[in-house]
């Protein structure tokens, strides 16, 4: 066994002031509570994580932040030509070091959705997202496997699972009054030096603890069938009129998904400087693909929903090697205001299209 | 059969360590044209001397222009990559950026992102007789090619335009079109919608004025571009003049953002109109889901 595969462990006791350490170095996210929900925010010395409790939102703004600055403009003054003005442009400063202690399996799994559509890798655009990339290749991301599925949770449906390492850089299992840390990357390694191997009796508790969790989540359903299902589909108004008959378009879904990925470009100003900011957009809304002339693609609420389930279940698979841009956390079906279900929305496609 | 289908221009390709793609290329506004009530013409020359000359694009592709405090819209750069003195793009007055960068004059400076997009197919069409069916400002991207054809004459069979707007005042590029008449390997119909004092030329909705021509379809390919109801009814026509969906070009337009396939904006199904389009065949939009 090389020294990298060694797992490490540390007690909740310890972990505050080992959070406090990272927290000199890097920007460090953890969930915390902010009234009724757990949301990942950044830790401070003193500060309390909340490792038990699921998050309400997923922790994709740590890399793709709610809005952010790609460049700012300028008119200064022309030395050269006095009297007049040359607009000047200035990328956004590089960010630092960030580590997220804590997140879902889900919500790492969720970064290897974004992945290849901002680093060209797939088989969409080959342009380079500079700005998702230098984040992410400097956000170090330590999954805290879950304890036991939510009846919202179907992260085996899509290749996920609680303890899944796929996207982490260290995954952390509950054992023993602290937490068993199995290292995954270089990265990884270079954050856990200080810490001791766990030992015998912790790696057969984490073990354990690894397999009740997986044991918590019903059998998956075989969702293989959703991207044809979808495509035929698509055509069929009733279908989508009856599944989206009570979607509010209030975007909520857009918002707390790991996946959705979606962005809009605009500018702020004052006078002759200002930004040029992206922003988190929702496909949920009218205003989404309405275009100039009043004409929109996408005028009836069931057309979008349409959208985000056959984007997530049809489009990015046929773009990406066949896997779902949904990593199952189940928040767009905890949080929505009407129960809209995207697993129901996905079955029942697959057993409609069946039968036509 | 893929070689038969569809634009043959790839996605566009960024190289690694090209530039910031979302960083725009400060421009200037070297002449502005007003072309109609609502649109204008602006010449614009990258400020960085090496990016202009060095800047490549087909014909099709597309622009970002931005006006820095009001934000970024699409347009195709209707100069042909022939000519390089000047990027040429023409702007309808829609919203809120067209009507800023209708507020542009010479000497202003203008942010641009391009070249964007997939451009037409135009190796493919070698040897081809070409009709190009414009309408309004339509004819911004068909001007594009039209030129490039021109500048490339021998490689083309018959070029043949047929360009309507609502009336003469709604005509772009009018100050060309005298230089387009005069030529004598190409020929050029107009047309208006109504009856209008002094016009010359035909009277009549496009598609009903391509049926009177009645082109052979035989070696033949239509690019056609315009408003959609114009789009919908020319498809018809060209249908019954018996061109098969293979030998049809149209360009789409979408609400677009990064211009890039990230943002999510643009997509019909999983095809992205920013880097699968904006140039489509009939038979590709015929294989995609219905969601114009
Ligand atoms: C591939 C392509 C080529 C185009 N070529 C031309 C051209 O040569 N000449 C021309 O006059 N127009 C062209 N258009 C349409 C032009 O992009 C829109 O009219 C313009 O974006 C409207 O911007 P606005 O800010 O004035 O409108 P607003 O309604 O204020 O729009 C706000 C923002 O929404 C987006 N948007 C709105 N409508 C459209 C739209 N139809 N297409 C793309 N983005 C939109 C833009 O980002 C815009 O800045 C093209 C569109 C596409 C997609
Ligand atoms: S599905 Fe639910 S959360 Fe999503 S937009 Fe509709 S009502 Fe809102
Ligand atoms: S679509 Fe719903 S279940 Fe799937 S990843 Fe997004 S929020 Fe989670
Ligand atoms: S405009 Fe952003 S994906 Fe097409």
């Amino acid at each position: 066994m090389s020294a990298e595969n060694v797992k490490k462990f540390i007690s909740f006791d310890a972990l505050p002031g080992f959070l406090a350490r990272a927290a000199e170095k890097n920007a460090v996210y953890v969930p915390r509570r902010e009234g009724n929900a757990v949301v990942y925010r950044s830790f401070k010395a003193g500060d309390e994580a909340e490792l038990g409790v699921r998050p309400t939102e997923s922790c994709k703004h740590v890399v793709f932040p709610r809005g952010e600055e790609l460049f700012s403009f300028a008119r200064e003054a022309d030395k050269e030509e006095p009297g007049k003005r040359r607009l000047v442009l200035t990328e956004a400063s590089e960010p630092g070091a960030a580590v997220v202690f804590g997140a879902l399996s889900c919500d790492a799994r969720g970064f290897l959705a974004f992945d290849p559509v901002y680093n060209g890798s797939g088989t969409g655009g080959t342009a380079k997202d500079s700005y998702y990339l230098r984040r992410r290749n400097r956000t170090l991301i330590v999954v805290k496997a879950c304890k036991n599925a939510l009846n919202t949770c179907f992260c085996n449906w899509v290749g996920g699972g609680p303890a899944s390492p796929q996207g982490a850089d260290v995954l952390a299992v509950e054992a023993e009054q602290g937490l068993v840390l199995d290292i995954l990357s270089g990265e990884g390694t270079a954050f856990t030096e200080s810490l001791p191997a766990a030992s015998e009796a912790q790696l057969a508790a984490a073990a354990a603890a690894v397999k009740a969790a997986e044991d918590s989540l019903p059998k998956a359903a075989d969702v293989s069938a959703a991207p044809a299902s979808l495509a035929a589909l698509f055509s069929s108004a009733e279908f989508w009129n009856k599944e989206s008959a009570h979607c509010l378009y209030c975007g909520a879904c857009t918002y707390l998904c790991p996946t959705c990925y979606c962005f809009n470009i605009t500018d702020e100003s004052d006078g002759l400087t200002g930004v040029r900011l992206r922003s988190w957009d929702n496909c949920m809304s009218p205003l989404f693909t309405l275009e100039a002339s009043g004409h929109n693609p996408r005028p009836n609420k069931a057309d979008r929903l349409k959208n985000r389930v056959g984007h997530k279940f049809s489009y990015y698979p046929s773009l990406h090697s066949g896997r779902f841009s949904c990593c199952g956390c189940g928040r767009c079906i905890k949080s929505c205001p009407s129960s809209v279900d995207i697993r129901k929305i996905v079955l029942d496609a697959v057993k409609e299209a069946a039968n036509v | 059969m893929s070689e038969q289908t569809g634009a043959t221009a790839a996605r566009p390709v960024y190289k690694a360590g090209t530039r910031n793609p979302y960083l725009p290329m400060p421009a200037k506004v070297i002449e502005v044209i007003t072309e109609t009530p609502t649109i204008k013409t602006f010449r614009v020359v990258l400020e960085d001397e090496q990016l202009m000359r060095d800047f490549t694009f087909e014909p099709g592709q597309v622009g970002q222009l931005s006006m820095f405090g009001v934000g970024e819209s699409t347009f195709v750069i209707n100069s042909p990559p022939t000519r390089k003195e000047y990027l040429q793009f023409s702007v309808m007055r829609a919203g809120e950026n067209t009507t800023a960068l209708h507020s542009l004059q010479a000497g202003d400076t203008v942010g641009v992102r391009a070249p964007l997009g997939n451009c037409f197919p135009y190796e493919k069409m070698k040897g081809k007789d070409i009709v190009f069916i414009g309408g309004g400002i339509g004819m911004a991207p068909l001007r594009t090619l039209l030129l490039f054809m021109l500048d490339n004459r021998k490689d083309y069979g018959k070029i043949r335009l047929l360009y309507g707007a609502r009336s003469p005042q709604d005509m772009a590029f009018s100050s060309e079109l005298p230089d387009w008449f005069g030529r004598r390997d190409l020929e050029c119909t107009l047309t208006i919608d109504r009856e209008a004092e002094g016009w010359q030329h035909k009277v009549g909705l496009i598609p009903n004025v391509l049926l009177e021509m009645n082109p052979d379809p035989n070696n033949c390919v239509a690019v056609t571009c315009g408003p959609p109801i114009m789009i919908k009814f020319t498809l018809q026509a060209l249908e019954k003049l018996k061109f098969a969906p293979e030998q049809i070009y149209t360009t789409l337009e979408k609400r677009m953002k990064c211009g890039i396939g990230i943002c999510g904006r643009c997509n019909i199904g999983d095809k992205y109109v920013c880097i699968d389009g904006p140039v489509f065949s009939m038979a590709e939009l015929n294989a995609m889901p219905n969601e114009l």
